[in-house]
């Protein structure tokens, strides 16, 4: 068999791998623009509705019922609501949870006062490929993302994420 | 069509079945897909009677005991 024959024959096998590396999700790093939340179903949980995000410093929080630092990053996301809102950062707390009913009494318990959503479907998450639960990205008033925070270490994490946003809120648009 | 040819194809059809094996979604369970394995009932210290019995059979087995939050230095000696 010539070479030419057996590249015919192999073609299909180079097709499929192909295929394949093109549909490995990429996870989303800084410099990327981030998915727009409005390219995805999101449900409506707690804290009122999404304020616009174009020119806005953004900051998107992927957390889950069955994650215990997601729980336990809740009380400073809603100080940095009260403090940074009024200032033009909006917040997005977005809930993966496969389980509607886990998510909604998750979302009572705690009672955000930050806007809260649930990605049902779990298409954001699978667009962005969180790398690890809590994830969160600051997004500049460009549309990329700025900083990514994995996990959540209290106060450490609450250091770091409050002069990132001093920083972007400086930013002119 | 040849044995040759015949060969190949047999060598792209396995190419083509076993291609998938490698793909990451199929071997790694994603963040946002471990709620299940965060159940309690997936945790192997659920029932702390059962967790005392193997760690019992355990340091009994080896001969030694400590490095579990039992006092000792593992020699064996206490």
């Amino acid at each position: 068999m010539s070479y030419r024959n057996l590249v015919s024959a192999l073609h299909p096998f180079f097709a499929l791998v192909g295929f394949a590396a093109a549909t490995v999700q990429a996870e989303v790093k800084v410099g990327d623009t981030f998915p727009p939340l409005a390219s995805v179903e999101l449900v409506k949980l707690a804290g009122g509705d999404l304020p616009a995000t174009a020119g806005n410093v953004v900051l998107v929080d992927f957390w889950a019922s069955w994650c215990a630092p997601c729980k336990a990053s809740f009380p400073m996301i809603a100080k940095l609501h009260q403090e940074y809102a009024p200032r033009g950062l909006v917040i997005a707390a977005v809930g993966i949870d496969e389980k509607a009913s886990a998510a909604v009494a998750f979302v009572k318990k705690l009672a955000p006062p930050f806007p809260t959503l649930h990605d049902r479907t779990q298409q954001l998450v699978q667009k962005v490929a969180v790398p690890t639960m809590p994830t969160s990205y600051l997004i500049g008033r460009d549309g990329r993302v700025r900083f990514v925070h994995e996990g959540y270490h209290g106060d450490a994490t609450e250091r770091e994420i409050r002069h990132e946003i001093e920083k972007l809120l400086a930013e002119k648009s | 069509m040849t044995t040759r040819r015949l060969f190949f194809f047999a060598l792209a059809a396995a190419g083509l079945a076993t291609s998938g094996c490698t793909h990451p979604n199929l071997v790694r369970v994603k963040p946002w897909e471990r709620a299940t394995l965060t159940a309690y009932e997936m945790r192997p210290d659920r029932d702390p009677i059962h967790t005392t019995m193997m760690e019992h059979t355990f340091f009994s087995r080896e001969t030694a005991s400590g490095g579990r939050g039992v006092g000792g230095s593992g020699c064996g000696c206490n």
